[in-house]
């Protein structure tokens, strides 16, 4: 039997990163989670760090501890991320730092180290979060979409980058999904929001999970640098 | 935890040693390096190309994390920012990593 499958799925404790470890645990992958807080997720095959992504030298011990007890990482999901509806106008500057701070220099910090351990197995997949908030430009989300127009654009140039080491990288951008990120937005606004995408329904797990399978089948290895947005958007 | 075996200036020109084996395998036999201190790694009096040179610096950072324990990243802004690049030669590079492991409280 093939060994299985490493991967590594950032904000693995609850919503969609949990669901996605429970997923792949199942598909015969060897999943590690990470999150700032504990996770209870207890499955053979699962494996949780607690660390906060924006800290560099936590996330390196990280992943050298994948590389000490596996040698390699074969699929990085960069799940982690955090929301705030806000008017520009009336953004902290602080709020806006922890936004960029967890959503770009996590996904960067992330994928940096991966690529570095995927370059010594000359294969790899890496799959980035983005939103459908930045091509509808919403009101309300500027610096949320903002930061995840910044994770488009780095997609976009690490793919080219990585490339020669047969490393893919992409995005998936999904519509309203109801977890924790979308509780506090306004039920009007997330109606509004859905009446603007082709198909009119909230995004379920399973259309993010769908999205990431396409990804990181191996007979994607021609598709890289690429943004799918889910509903239609 | 961390093990701190072997990781003094001789471990890690040893460390050194080992990953110019490893990035010779993928250089022509007219480019590859030689393992000594005076050998040169980058800049315009030749050495690694850009590209080849950053694959040098990501197998170094993973040959310390793998054989020493430690996590730790060689181009941070004091390296590049140095008005005399501390990846120049092997022996440079040595002195740097051991001042780094060092300023970590590993050395």
């Amino acid at each position: 039997m093939a060994n299985p499958q490493i991967m590594i799925i950032t904000g693995a404790r609850k919503g969609i990163g949990r669901f996605l470890a429970e997923h792949y645990v199942q598909h015969g992958f060897d999943v590690v989670g990470c999150s700032r807080a504990p996770s209870d997720l207890q499955l053979p095959g699962y494996q949780h760090h607690r660390l906060d992504v924006t800290d560099e030298l936590a996330v390196k011990q990280m992943f050298l501890d994948v590389s000490r007890k596996f040698g390699r990482v074969d699929v990085l999901i960069n799940n982690a991320g955090i929301a705030s509806m806000n008017h520009s106008q009336l953004t902290p500057l602080s709020t806006a730092q922890k936004l960029v701070n967890t959503n770009f220099l996590g996904t960067f910090l992330f994928c940096r180290e991966a690529a570095n351990l995927m370059q010594r197995n000359r294969s790899g997949r890496i799959v980035n979060f983005t939103t459908v908030a930045t091509p509808l430009n919403l009101e309300g989300e500027a610096v949320y979409a903002a930061t995840k127009a910044a994770v488009e654009s780095l997609t976009r140039t690490l793919a080219r980058e990585l490339a020669e080491f047969n490393i893919t990288v992409n995005a998936v951008g999904p519509t309203p999904v109801k977890t924790d990120l979308t509780r506090s937005v306004p039920q009007a606004k997330l109606d509004a929001l859905i009446a603007r995408q082709a198909i009119h329904r909230y995004g379920e797990f399973r259309d993010i999970q769908n999205v990431i399978d396409f990804f990181i089948q191996p007979e994607s290895d021609f598709i890289t640098a690429q943004v799918i947005f889910l509903g239609g958007v | 935890m961390s093990s701190k075996i072997g990781v003094d200036r001789q471990g890690i020109l040893q460390a050194i040693f080992a990953t110019i084996d490893e990035i010779n395998e993928t250089l022509p036999d007219n480019r590859k390096l030689e393992k000594s201190a005076e050998t040169r790694l980058f800049g315009r009096q030749g050495g690694l190309e850009s590209l080849e040179f950053v694959n040098f610096i990501v197998l170094l950072e993973q040959r310390i994390g793998d054989e020493f324990g430690l996590a730790v990243t060689l181009a941070d802004e004091k390296a590049i920012s140095r008005e005399s690049s501390p990846f120049s030669t092997v022996e440079r590079l040595s002195d740097y990593v051991t001042e780094l492991l060092k300023d970590s409280g590993n050395g």
